[in-house]
């Protein structure tokens, strides 16, 4: 099968690429974009790693093929913050929760609670835990992701917090 | 209680944070080098199997292969962490003759693109005669088995034995004895990060390796000595590393056919790991079959132990022979135990090796010897606390042949997790199918024994301080997630009065930092490494010391202090110099020599196996569906003893983390095999818990002041990842009546325990 010509806009930023029908978005975004910063924990779907967002939603980057991104808004760990020597509130809340130990899974629960967050601004901690049912981490328990998520909440809207 | 610096218990915020939660962190598999070609290996199929020909001629010749490698083409020199024991040390890098597991390694491919790898690798012809294969560790000791290494004789790899006491009198004498047998699955350490490398030729035949490793310089020496090439030809780089926890400390196959496949193209070569390739052949925790006989006078103390075990090591020693070693040692820790036998016997199974994992050893013994503890104090009619209580080391015992403990908050532990579990109140009201279930353990903060065999310290740190204020650090330790990259600045960072961010770092480069350094396990970076670190800071305040007596002209008897980037006069604070105007003097009165200084550390008399030692106890809180079985964690309390935390949130990530790989390893995770082949290869079939089946969880520290570690410091990374087990289990016992001695806990089993199913 021949390679297609496809767009991406990645971070607000355009990328033409020849990929191989089969590729997914996460190699493409690695190994084409040099876009390394989203993870491949397990390349089936089962952890959380890849998660990116693409029109809004989060959707992992391993189980979505690099052609069906052609013309879609793609938002990765990248392209959080406004610029590269920028912190987003959720990434901020993660450095003072601590929710980082080993990080492998923290592109992933960024993205997840950035999903999360821009459709539920207010979580309870259920909400919250459903919300990173799809990502794995293996070092953490969860316990300061979590606490973390509830953080970036409240830093990002610090009045319905209040009301909360 | 000594007083320590403010920065000590601070939980200042990791430092290689702000790279993580942005991407910017470079793991193994992000690195691209010009050139680069991707390696594939070709693996077993079959359990155990002799080789007879391989045909590597097809896929030599496919377009865009750059080398293919079989064993016969290597130095064929056998590697293994136990080099103190070379007989032990019985892999190599590709089989040679034999096979032994579903996954063994057979030969490598180097192509321009990872498609065209795995296409030669499919394109190599293996003809193999099957042998008979053995599953488990029975079958592996019984008379006429198929030997699985010819050496082994019985599949028995390594023996140990432990001997002290008046055993069998005891038992004759007791007032109460009980036996048992436990059986304990193996399961894996499911690091978010599949294994990876890349080695890249350099100048002079020498190569150099980014890997996946919480062991850069035991990567280091085995891969020099595989590749036959002197030791400091090989570098091993710093990388961001995703998780380990004891799967990712030896020399594997990928590292040395990258490296090996490197050197003969002259190109890098990458490797990555699948994850269903590491749930299907990765290393994992032994599975055990453990004999425990325990004898109890009337008053409650423990007099007799009789511990026989049987680990389940796979197909290769890898770290066997040290989790065989210390599970005869966590057999008597924690306990005073006047009489005690242990042997121990690693025995090879056609399956993937076990090793290393959270605990070595631990979690298997403190399963049956904490389930046997309950059992025994409900037969003697004891409060199972109380019963812990009467037997708990205190400060100044000894383990027998094994070390004196110098601290131990083992007793407070126990009252704390009594009261923080509101323990006596809820056994009270007792609701049906709700039940409170303990568990303790004592761990080790690092080993002392040398089986690595180093000819090195086993830390060692290197400080240089500069006239900007600044200072940096050189260490060969390894952070894997666990956070020695913040802590160990904080440690030094404290010792010489600095704030956090006047520290640099240069970490995990075998070229680079000073030798050496044994890595990232055995729970024992911060003591040992922190260690070698206030060794050298000492001898850069002696440095800086004089310029401040010169200047004041002090007296001899004054002291001076290092705080807030200054050095000044305890009694006359106002006498004070910035830190950086101080290492400015010195180097104007040194002629310009730079400030340079290394320190090191070696457990000394300290016994065979630990420095210092950590307690703790576990209480969880369970409900069980009697209509289904299944098993709810309601909570978890904690209450440990790791000395002082230099990094408080650190110290919680680790029991947070641990309690997570304590429920998995209880409830749901395990491996179903089917003639030597693992069936559930994804994280769909093999189930680590998610944010939703984790327990709220509760914990205290019982500080105590380790004279051993730095500022007070032990170990609190693995010794948190044991009691879970059969604080569940006990818990489960006391909501159901079903007394689980094999673990995991599923509902089948809980409903047959029942006698609800057949
Ligand atoms: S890498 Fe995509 S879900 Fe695991
Ligand atoms: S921080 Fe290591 S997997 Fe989440």
């Amino acid at each position: 099968m021949a390679k297609q010509n496809i767009e991406l806009i990645v971070n607000g930023d355009r990328y033409t690429v020849a990929v191989d029908p089969w590729r997914t978005l996460a190699e493409v975004l690695r190994e084409e974009l040099n876009l390394t910063g989203t993870k491949v924990g397990c390349n089936q779907g089962d952890c959380g790693a890849c998660t990116v967002i693409m029109d809004g939603r989060s959707v992992s980057s391993c189980l979505t093929l690099a052609v069906e991104a052609h013309q879609r808004q793609i938002t990765t760990i990248e392209g959080l913050a406004p610029s590269r020597t920028q912190l987003h509130p959720i990434q901020e809340a993660f450095v003072e929760a601590q929710a980082v130990q080993c990080g492998f899974c923290t592109s992933g629960m960024i993205m997840s609670a950035k999903n999360l967050l821009d459709h539920n601004p207010h979580p309870t901690e259920e909400e919250i835990r459903a919300g990173l049912s799809g990502n794995l981490c293996r070092c953490t328990g969860y316990v300061k992701i979590v606490e973390a998520i509830d953080l970036a909440a409240k830093k990002l809207d610090p009045a319905g917090a209040k009301e909360a | 209680m000594k007083t320590n610096p403010k920065l000590i218990g601070q939980s200042v915020p990791r430092l290689d944070a702000p790279q993580k939660v942005t991407g910017q962190a470079i793991y193994t598999d992000d690195i691209k080098l010009p050139g680069m070609l991707y390696c594939k290996m070709l693996t077993s199929p079959l359990p155990h199997a002799r080789i007879k020909r391989i045909d590597v001629s097809k896929a030599r010749a496919l377009p865009g292969v750059k080398d293919v490698i079989i064993g016969e083409d290597t130095p064929k020199v056998k590697y293994g962490n136990w080099r103190l024991v070379p007989e032990s040390q019985d892999e190599l890098p590709l089989a040679v003759d034999k096979v032994r597991f579903v996954g063994d390694e057979v030969a490598a491919v180097a192509a321009l693109d990872p498609e065209i790898a795995e296409k030669a690798i499919s394109l190599i012809e293996v003809e193999y005669e099957e042998l008979p294969a053995l599953y488990t560790v029975e079958d592996s000791i019984a008379d006429g088995a198929p030997l699985i290494h010819e050496e082994s004789k019985g599949n028995v790899s390594l023996v140990r034995k432990i001997n002290y006491g008046d055993v069998d009198g005891s038992f004759a004498s007791a007032h109460y004895v009980r036996e048992d047998t436990f059986r304990v699955h193996a399961v894996q350490h499911a690091y978010m990060e599949p294994c990876a490398s890349i080695a890249a030729p350099d100048e002079g035949g020498r190569v150099t390796l980014w890997t996946s490793t919480q062991t850069p310089y035991i990567v280091q020496c085995l891969l020099a000595s595989t590749l036959g090439i002197p030791e400091n030809h090989v570098r091993v780089m710093k990388v961001a590393v995703g998780g380990g926890f004891g799967g990712k400390m030896e020399l594997r196959p990928w590292e040395f056919c990258c490296a090996f496949m490197a050197l003969r193209t002259g190109r890098p070569v990458k490797f990555l790991w699948s994850r269903k390739e590491d749930l299907s052949f990765g290393r994992r925790r032994h599975g055990m079959t453990l004999y425990s006989k325990i004898a109890f006078a009337k008053d409650g103390k423990l007099i007799a132990k009789d511990f026989q075990v049987l680990l389940d090591g796979g197909a290769y020693n890898a770290m066997g022979p040290t989790a065989t070693f210390l599970c005869g040692t966590f057999g008597n820790m924690a306990y005073r135990l006047p009489a005690y036998r242990y042997f121990g016997r690693h025995v090879y199974t056609n399956k993937p090796p076990a090793s290393a994992m959270r605990g070595f050893g631990a979690p298997q013994a403190y399963f049956a010897m904490e389930s046997q503890f309950s059992m025994a104090a409900e037969e003697m009619g004891f409060d199972p606390i109380d019963l812990r209580i009467i037997n708990a080391m205190e400060e100044g015992d000894v383990i027998p042949e094994v070390a004196t403990v110098s601290t131990c908050g083992f007793k407070e532990s126990l009252e704390k997790v009594r009261e923080l579990s509101g323990w006596d109140e809820k056994r009270k009201n007792r609701q049906p199918g709700h039940g409170l279930g303990i568990s303790a353990y004592s761990f080790i903060s690092g080993g002392v024994f040398n089986w690595f065999n180093t000819k090195y310290n086993f830390s060692a740190a290197e400080v240089r301080v500069y006239d900007d204020g600044t200072a940096h650090l050189f260490s060969m330790a390894c952070d894997i997630g666990q956070g020695p990259d913040t802590v160990l600045r904080q440690i030094l960072a404290a010792d010489l009065g600095l704030s956090i961010d006047k520290v640099r770092l240069t970490a995990m480069d075998t070229a680079q930092t000073p030798k050496a350094d044994l890595g990232s396990w055995g729970s024992r970076v911060t003591l040992m490494n922190g260690n070698a670190i206030l060794e050298a800071t000492k001898k850069i305040k002696e440095m800086l010391i004089p310029v401040l007596f010169a200047e004041f002209d002090l007296n001899q008897i004054q002291d001076l202090a290092f705080e807030d980037d200054h050095i000044f006069v305890k009694s006359n604070p106002k006498k004070r110099m910035s830190f950086a105007q101080a290492v400015y003097k010195a180097l104007r009165g040194r002629r310009g020599e730079p400030l340079v200084a290394q320190g090191y550390y070696t457990p000394r008399n300290k016994g065979l196996v630990s420095p210092a030692f950590s307690f703790g106890a576990q209480v969880a809180e369970v409900t069980v569906d009697q209509d289904t079985g299944l098993v709810k964690v309601d909570k978890i309390y904690t209450a440990h003893d790791c000395g002082v935390p230099i990094n408080k949130k650190a110290v919680e990530g680790q029991l947070e983390g641990a309690i997570q790989m304590g429920l998995g390893y209880t409830l749901s995770e395990q491996f179903v095999m089917k003639d030597g082949r693992t069936l559930n290869s994804t994280f769909l079939d093999y189930k680590v818990p998610t944010a939703l089946d984790m327990p709220p969880s509760e914990s205290v520290e019982v500080e105590t002041y380790e004279p051993e570690g730095p500022f007070g410091a032990k170990e609190a990374g693995e010794g948190l990842a044991i009691p879970t087990a059969a604080a569940i289990g006990h818990a489960v016992y006391e909501a159901t009546g079903y007394r689980c001695k094999d673990l995991p806990i599923t509902p089948e089993k809980v409903l047959r325990g029942l006698g609800k199913l057949k």
